[in-house]
Parts: structure tokens; sequence; C-alpha cells
């Protein structure tokens, strides 16, 4: 029975983990004030760019190859937001119509990028800690783990804390909730937002690594497969509080989870689409929820997806 | 030596055209460059991507069948767009709008054409009424953003699509395999227009650019939309209700995309199986901000992102350029459209300094 | 611009190519056209991969004679219509499509284009100038079915499946059949997830059936991602379409192999004698076009054994895996005892045997 928990557990954590980590990134990018739809993009920008780096120097660095594969997934997935940061932020252009430009624009980079390495495979991650430990049938609930997953959680344990207990959180979150009150006070919005969106784009390119490098240790086109959109309907689902995104990210995970466990022991009550559709249709009942009722801190920043239109 | 950006007093109308054009052309431009670096022949793929569907005419028939729906889903979305409502979940509505008018047939499958079809328009027009509709409530009754509601019932109506090609809707004769059983020809439309290259959904796409360039540029509702969007306080005034606004555009966005959908099952392949979600409903978002959300420019945009997708396909036998190119390049007409947006409202100043002033020589 | 003018664009752009073979017209006859239309990309080492190795398989043995060219990824909607018909209107005279997808608008193309023959993969219907073909995937699931009846120490065996149609339940029950004849108290467990193609999904997935107990797992989908995860679980596994030994060493048993090379260098040697008539052939390790990939140094002979008997058997015609009795899951008789399915009957399975858990 424990071995059964623990497996299932096991397998959650592998499906939430790539949300987590793009949705985090996503909630600082929200919180500033800055919609950014492109998840779905620069996850697979980071994918990409993370094999391509971890097999290009899997041999010369062996086992530090995955390490500087995260590295350059961050530094890609930055760098794509970066394009999105400066339409939006300097150029003021919609943002909407932007996130949704770099999505279909990181799909199909990456499909380009990528289109060499399909059928390849790289060398895994090594694990953080000691076989006796990763291996052991009940210790690896806590300790057999990809290091992405600890980071993950570590991740959003930091931005929980930046976020409600930093002066340079309570910034961010005022520039999201009300940007103009915010630049007369002379709180730098912009290099804040473009900050902010750096970010998102670092994470999201992490968690777009994390399918490329650990959950399938392969390039496929979109491999991603619609998780990005996950993520940001997670973001809401929260209601742009980190605690809850832990708890939603493992939520999601369940779901996803559990549609797998019911379809492999034969319970075909529902019919397979109706759980495919679970998550979609949880965040909107969720999101009729929240922005209904006003509850305190669970609203939408007030500035979200709106542009920044300094009057001097 | 500076540049100032100086808010024009009224947006600039050269502007508003020229930067589309010149986002094509650049993107023309930046794409024959890259490809060539990263190893393809870059300026045939792009030859082969935007310039030969428009000269050979045996390709003008797909261009035209791919131009239809993006039109038409297209100018739904302007509407809305110019109101600041966004719909991004037309695709949703094209899905379900299709599976309305498949409906429709299958629960009258011996009705005569002229009633079948008519019927089944009506239907699909209604079931992407009723697939906006759900956001256009939460919007209104519960300030749920549009932007996520309509994005999350997408992958709803998926799912739903999915469901109904597998269980109820499965071909008794189709082996078996999820797909709808084909409409019978009393419930179809032709391919093309007998005697010419033309398909009926592009004879639609053109009536309702028209019917939209009324609607916007001469009617008093056109002009209460494009206030909402530019001036929400000055609309409240001026008796327009917000909330009327977004009802009407998320229903008039969701019938264009549900007519686009039932249109499409009824011409094309005449079933609804898997592979159908083509994902004209995202696409028509590029066409709808590369129109710069007038119906004119639609109309020519819609065209244009077709004529990428046809030769996006030629370029792939032509030039062994991988799929994935035709979306490269029609995001890529999108970023240059969206940052010259700007150019558009503010104009570009240079200021020199003037020259200093040497001091008057102090008191002595 | 007048009409001649668009022409002579059209000729130096893409038919220019043809040049050199218009100039050999007078001394030698000019190379058969093919082409192939995947829905996958070439380097998914899965099902496109395996029809362009036959593809070039072909090109290989019938070098002068054809010249071949493919579209990968190609959308299975309406969109797939122009780019057959674009195949077409380049010279192919044979264009293969691959993929069950493509079916009506393989029919709708060669509407339009009488004189160009089709073949449509995995499909059902016919035309004067469409032919069907299609592998008899399930016969290798028998061999890895035996092979999982004889190596499974918990007696619960996995199935990654993709959709629910009759391709995957054959190979489902064929897989579940050969493991009961080892080992009658063999259960498949089921999971169907809706895709042809989604690593991390396929990953998940087989994770589950790790989880409830599967120590074989069977892919009907086109990634090794499964693989993989039998490789982390210390499981075994079986590579889907090509040999996928490299992603998983240990856990890979063996593979079925789609080898498309003979059925495509015959038809274009029928097309070349001018004998080319639309068929409906359903070819298996008979025909050559159903291989195994060499069996992993961890499998014991006597299993080894076991499987090359089951593999002589589909050659010579001895050994049927639906050869009754076979019940399905409620217990009802579908098939009466001794005698084979036909056919036409396994051609729409719609159920499954018993003990498979779905």
């Amino acid at each position: 029975m424990l071995t059964f928990i623990i497996d299932a557990l096991v397998t959650v954590v592998g499906v939430t983990t790539p949300i987590l980590l793009a949705a985090t990134g996503e909630l600082v990018v929200e919180k500033s004030g800055v919609l950014n739809l492109g998840v779905e993009g620069m996850m697979l920008v980071g994918a990409v760019t993370g094999f391509a780096i971890a097999l290009t120097y899997g041999d010369s660095l062996g086992a530090l190859a995955p390490w500087l594969g995260v590295v350059c997934a961050a530094l890609a997935g930055a760098a794509s937001s970066m394009l999105f940061a400066a339409l939006v932020l300097t150029l003021g252009s919609n943002q909407v119509a932007t996130g949704l430009a770099l999505t279909i624009f990181g799909i199909g980079l990456s499909s380009l990028i990528g289109s060499g390495y399909v059928g390849t495979i790289i060398p895994a991650f090594d694990s953080l800690f000691p076989d006796s430990l990763a291996g052991d049938p009940l210790w690896r609930v806590i300790f057999g783990y990809s290091p992405l997953v600890y980071f993950a959680l570590i991740m959003i344990f930091a931005v929980g804390w930046f976020l409600n207990r930093t002066r340079a959180g309570l910034i961010l979150r005022a520039i999201g909730e009300n940007d103009i009150s915010a630049h007369s006070i002379g709180y730098p919005v912009i290099p804040i937002r473009y900050a902010a969106i750096a970010f998102g784009g670092a994470m999201a390119g992490i968690g777009g690594c994390y399918f490329s490098m650990v959950m399938t240790p392969m390039w496929a086109e979109q491999m991603t497969a619609g998780r990005g959109w996950i993520a940001l309907a997670l973001v809401v689902f929260s209601g742009w509080r980190a605690g809850r995104l832990l708890a939603g990210a493992y939520f999601f995970g369940v779901l996803m989870t559990l549609e797998l466990y019911a379809k492999a022991s034969g319970f075909s009550f529902l019919p397979s689409q109706f759980w495919a559709a679970m998550p979609y249709l949880m965040a909107v009942v969720v999101l009729a929820v929240i922005s209904s009722r006003g509850v305190a801190g669970s609203e939408a920043p007030a500035c979200l997806g709106r542009p920044f239109l300094p009057s001097s | 030596m500076r540049i100032r950006l100086e808010k024009r007093l009224t947006p600039s109308r050269f502007m508003q055209i020229a930067t589309p054009v010149a986002s094509v052309l650049l993107t023309m431009l930046l794409g024959a460059i890259i490809f060539q670096l990263i190893g393809f022949d870059g300026p045939n793929a792009i030859f082969q991507t935007f310039i030969t569907p428009i000269v050979a005419p045996y390709k003008w028939v797909d261009v035209l069948t791919k131009a239809a729906p993006l039109i038409i889903i297209a100018l739904g979305l302007s509407l809305g767009n110019q109101a600041k409502i966004w719909n991004i979940g037309a695709e949703g509505q094209y899905i379900i709008g299709a599976l309305t008018g498949a409906g429709v047939a299958y629960s009258a499958p011996s009705a005569p054409g002229f009633a079948a079809i008519p019927l089944m328009i009506a239907a699909g027009i209604a079931g992407g009424m009723a697939w906006a509709a759900v956001p256009a409530f939460l919007k209104t009754r519960f300030r749920v953003s549009e932007v996520l509601s309509t994005l999350m019932l997408v992958y709803v109506a998926l799912q739903v699509l999915n469901y109904m090609v597998d269980v109820p809707w499965k071909d008794p004769n189709g082996h078996n395999f999820p797909q709808t059983a084909p409409l019978t020809p009393a419930q179809s439309l032709p391919q093309v227009l007998p005697g010419t290259v033309i398909p009926p959904g592009f004879v639609v796409a053109i009536v309702l650019t028209l019917l939209f360039w009324l609607l916007t540029t001469r009617s008093v509702y056109g002009f209460s939309v494009r206030t909402v969007g530019a001036a929400p306080e000055a609309a409240r005034y001026g008796g327009f209700d917000a909330s009327r606004t977004i009802w009407s555009t998320l229903m008039i966005s969701g019938a264009m995309a549900g007519l686009a959908g039932v249109i499409e099952v009824m011409s094309q392949l005449r079933l609804i199986n898997l592979g159908f979600p083509s994902g004209y409903g995202f696409t028509a978002i590029i066409v709808s901000f590369l129109g710069r959300l007038h119906p004119v420019g639609v109309f020519l945009a819609g065209l244009i992102l077709a004529v990428t997708y046809v030769g996006g396909q030629v370029a792939q036998t032509a030039v062994h350029v991988p799929e994935a190119t035709a979306g490269i390049f029609q995001a890529t007409m999108l970023f240059f459209i969206l940052a010259s947006d700007i150019l558009v409202r503010y104009r570009v100043r240079v200021i020199r300094d003037a020259p200093r002033v040497q001091p008057a020589e102090a008191v002595a | 611009m007048s009409l001649t003018t668009r022409r002579n664009f059209m000729k130096t752009t893409a038919v220019g190519l043809a040049a050199p073979a218009l100039l050999r017209r007078a001394w030698a006859a000019e190379p058969l056209k093919l082409g192939f239309v995947y829905p996958g990309p070439v380097g998914d080492y899965g099902w496109s991969w395996a029809h362009n190795k036959g593809r070039l398989a072909m090109d290989e043995a019938l070098k002068g004679q054809v010249v071949s060219s493919y579209v990968e990824n190609v959308k299975e909607d309406a969109s797939a219509i122009p780019i057959i018909k674009d195949l077409a209107q380049q010279g192919n005279k044979l264009i293969f499509t691959a993929s069950f997808g493509f079916m009506d608008q393989t029919i709708e193309a060669a509407k339009q284009l009488p004189d160009t023959k089709f073949e449509h993969c995995a499909g059902y219907k016919k035309a004067d100038n469409v032919g069907l073909y299609n592998e008899r995937f399930y016969q290798g699931r028998a061999v890895v079915g035996t092979i999982a009846g004889h190596m499974s120490k918990t007696g619960t065996i996995g199935y990654l499946g993709s959709f629910k149609i009759p391709e995957v339940v054959m190979g489902v029950n064929a897989f579940t059949l050969s493991a009961q004849a080892v080992n009658p108290k063999i259960t498949t467990k089921l999971v169907m997830i809706d895709s042809w193609f989604d690593p991390a999904k396929e990953a998940s997935a087989a994770e589950t059936l790790a989880n409830l107990g599967c120590d074989f797992i069977t892919t009907h989908t086109d990634s090794p991602a499964a693989l993989q995860v039998c490789e982390k679980r210390k499981i075994y596994g079986f590579g889907q379409g090509a040999d996928m030994s490299r992603f998983a060493p240990h856990a890979h048993l063996t593979a079925i192999e789609d080898n498309w090379g003979p059925y495509y260098i015959s038809r274009a040697k029928a097309m070349l004698d001018g004998t080319w008539k639309p068929d409906d052939v359903w070819m298996g390790f008979k025909e050559g076009c159903v291989e195994m990939a060499p069996y992993n140094k961890a499998m014991p002979d006597d299993v080894k054994a076991a499987a090359d008997k089951i593999i002589a058997g589909w050659k010579d015609g001895s050994y049927d895996v639906f050869t009754g009795e076979i019940k399905d899951q409620s217990g009802a008789v579908k098939v009466p005892k001794g005698q084979r399915m036909e056919d036409k009957d396994i051609a729409v399975m719609d159920w499954y045997v018993q003990g498979v858990q779905s």
C-alpha cells in the first residue's frame, strides 16, 4: 500500500514540476502588472536549447553537461521574453497579441532548431543524493527526484517570500496594482517590469527543459503539448498567491495523474475526454469564484495587461 | 542629439497603412537573410512562401480556401478588439460551430438541400455564439477576464470534439475510426463555385467584409464599439453600455467563428475528425492585428496569411524547409506590426541640442 | 501579366528541376516520380521515420529508375488535400499517404486528379485510382506478448495505447492472447493517451502502468519515452516501429520494426511495368514487412526460441493468434474453439479480450 502511494506521489511530482516552474515565473510577471501569454513558446525554446547544449557538450563535460543545459535553457527563455518585453514595455504594444506572437514564434523557432536533434539522447542528470537514499523504495519519495524538482520547490517558496516579505517584492506588487502612482513616487516601473519578465522567461525556459531533459530525455516538436497554457491557467487559479500556486499546481498534477490511473485501472465511468478537460474547466470555475468575490489579495493585479503610459 | 517620441494629435493614416506593408516586406527580407545563414536557400524559401502562391494559378484555390475562414473569423475578432475585448477562444467557437452544424445534419439526415443547408449554417452560427456566451456571462457577471476564459474553453471544446467523434457521432460504417459519417451531397457545399476557383466561403468573406465595413464606419454601433475601447469613461457618458458591448462583440465574434467552422465542414472534408481544428481561430488573431482591426485591412491580411500557409507548404517540398517555417514568418510579421504600432500613435523627432552659448564675460 | 509569363515562372522554378530529365528523354526513360506524405517528422524514430526508411530503400534498389520526394509533418486536416495535389502537380505519378488521418483527403485528391495513382496506408476507403496497404502489426504484438508471458514475474503487463481504433485494439488483444497462451493468468493494463505523440504524457502513462504493477510495457505511440521510463524503473519494454534499444539498452528486449521497403519497391516496380492496380493488402512477417529487432542479450535462450517459433508460425501460416476460443471482457465467446478470425472481422475489432483491464 505504501509503495503504491509513494509510486503515485513520485508520478504526480514529475507531472507537476514543469508546470510549477513556468507558473512561478509567470506569477512574478503578472504581479508586476504584465500578462505574458508566450509561456508555451518560451518553454519550448528552453526545452530545445537545454537539450541541444547538453547534447553538444555531453562528451566534453560529462555529468556537468545537463547543468549547463539548464542554465542555457534559462538564458534562452529569458532572451525570448526580452523580445516580448521590448515590444510591450518600450513600444507599448498590445500585450495579448504580443504574447501570442511569442508563443507562435517560439513553437516555430524550437521546431526549426530542434529538427536536427530528433532521435538523439543526452546524459541524464546525476541525482543530488547518494543512490542509497535516492534509489531506496521508501526514501525516494523525498530524495529520489531530479534536481529540478527541488529547485522548483525552493523557487516557489523564495518567490512567495520575496513578494510578501521583502521591500523589493512590495514595490513590485505596488507597480502591479497602480503603476501610475508607483511611478510618481519614484519607483522604476519599466526596469522592474523588464526584470520580472526576464525572470518569467528564465523560469519558463527551465520548466521547458524539464520536458526534454528529465521527463523524457529527448527532443520532439511541440513536446510541451499545451502545458504552458495550463501554467497560465494555474496562475489565475491560484489567485496570484504563491502558496495557492504550489497547492494548485499539485492539484492539477493529481488531476492529470488521476486521469491516467483511472484509465489504467479500468474505471471508465466518465469518458476520458471529460478528465482531460477537467483542468481547464476547473480553472474557469475558480476564475469565476475569485473574480467575483474580490477576496482581498486574491484579485488580479489591477494593472494586469494594461500598458504603462505615464503622463510625463 | 536625442530621439523623442511625440504623441500625435491624431493617429497617422499613412503609418496605419504603411506599417502592415512594411511588416510584410521586412519579414520577407529578414527571413531570406536568416534562412540563408542557417543553411537553406533563403531567397528561394521566401519566394516559394510569399510569391509562388500569388503567381501560380493552380495555387489560387488553396489560397482562397485558406483565406476564407481567416477573414471571416478575424472580422468578428476585430470588432471586439476595437473595444479592447480580447476573444482568444475563436478556435473553440469554430469547433463548436462546426459540431452544431454537423449535428443538425445528423439529426435530420433526409432533409432536402434547400432546408438543410441554411439550417446547418444557422446552427453553426448559434453554436459559436453559445460558446462565446459563456465568457461573456462570466465577464459581465463575475468580472472574469475574457482572455483567460475564452482560452480555457478552447481546450474544453477540443475535448468535446474528441468525445463527439469517438462516441455518439462515430461513423457506424467507419471501421471504428474516430470520425463522423460524411455529410450527404444535400448537406454539403461545393468546394468551389462551378467554373471558378472561388470557394463558397470566400464569397461569404467578401460579403461579410462589406457588411463589417458598413457596420464599423457607418453605424452608431460601430462608433460605440470604438469609443468603448478608446475611452471607456467617455463611452459611459455617451450612454454606451459596456456590458452590452461585451455581450454583442463576443456574440458576434463567436458567431463568425462558428460560421467559419460550419462552412469549413460543409465545403472541405465534409466530415469531422480529430484533425479538424486547424488553428484558424488563433491565426485569425494575427490577421486581425495585421489588418489594423479594419475590415478592409483584415481582408487583405487574411489573404497574406493564407499565402504564407500555402507558400509554406510549397517551400517544404521545393526547398525542404521544415513545416514550422510558415509559423515563424507569421509570428515575425505580427512582431513587426506590433512594434511599429508606436509609429502610428507617436512621431519620432530628433532633437538637436541648442548650441551652448558662451556665458558673458564675468563681471570683472 | 499574361498567362504565358506566369507559366514561364512556374516552369523555371518548380518544374525546372526536370530539365535534365527532359534532355535525357531522347535516349532513356524518364525516372518515375513517386511522392510520400508523412504525418510526423522523418526524424521521429517511429512511424514516419520507418516509412521514410522504406522510401530510401526503394530509391536504392531502383536507382536511376525512380525519383522520390516527401513532405513531412503534414497535418491531418483538410489542408492535406492541397499538399497531396502539389505532389501530383510536381509530376509524381504514385503518391503514398502514410497515415489513416489522410484517408478522406486522399480520396478527394484522387477524385480531382484521376490520372494520378494513390495508395493510402491504414485506411479503408478505396477508389479506382486509390489502393490500400497496411501491415499486420498485431503479428509482432503476438511475439512480444509471448516474450512478456514467459518473463513477466508480476503477471501484469502494460499496453500504452493512443486511440481506440481497430489497429490499436487488435494490438492489445494479440498482445494479451499470446501472453495468456504462455501464462493463462496474465492480465493487461491498458492506458489510451488520446495522442500518437506526446512524450511527456507517454512517460507519465508508462510510470502509471509501472506503478500499478506492470513489469512489461509495450507501446502504440510514436516516441521512445515509455522505454526510458522502463529503463529507469528497471522493467522491460519493447520498441515500436523501430529498434529503440539506444534509448533503453537494458529495458529494450526487442522491437516491432515496420519494414516498408519491400512493399514500396514492389509497388514502384508495378508502376514501371505498368501492372499497377489498386489493391488492398495487409502484409506481415511472411511478406517481410514486419520484423523483430535483434533480441536483447538479457533474454533467456528458451524465450528467444519461443519467440522465434511464433515468427516462424506466422511465416508458414501455421500460427494465428486470433484462433478460438476467444472470449471478450464480458465472457461471451467471440471466436469458437479452433476457428480463426477472418480478416474482415479483425479489421473492425472494437472489443477487448478477457484479461484486458480498460
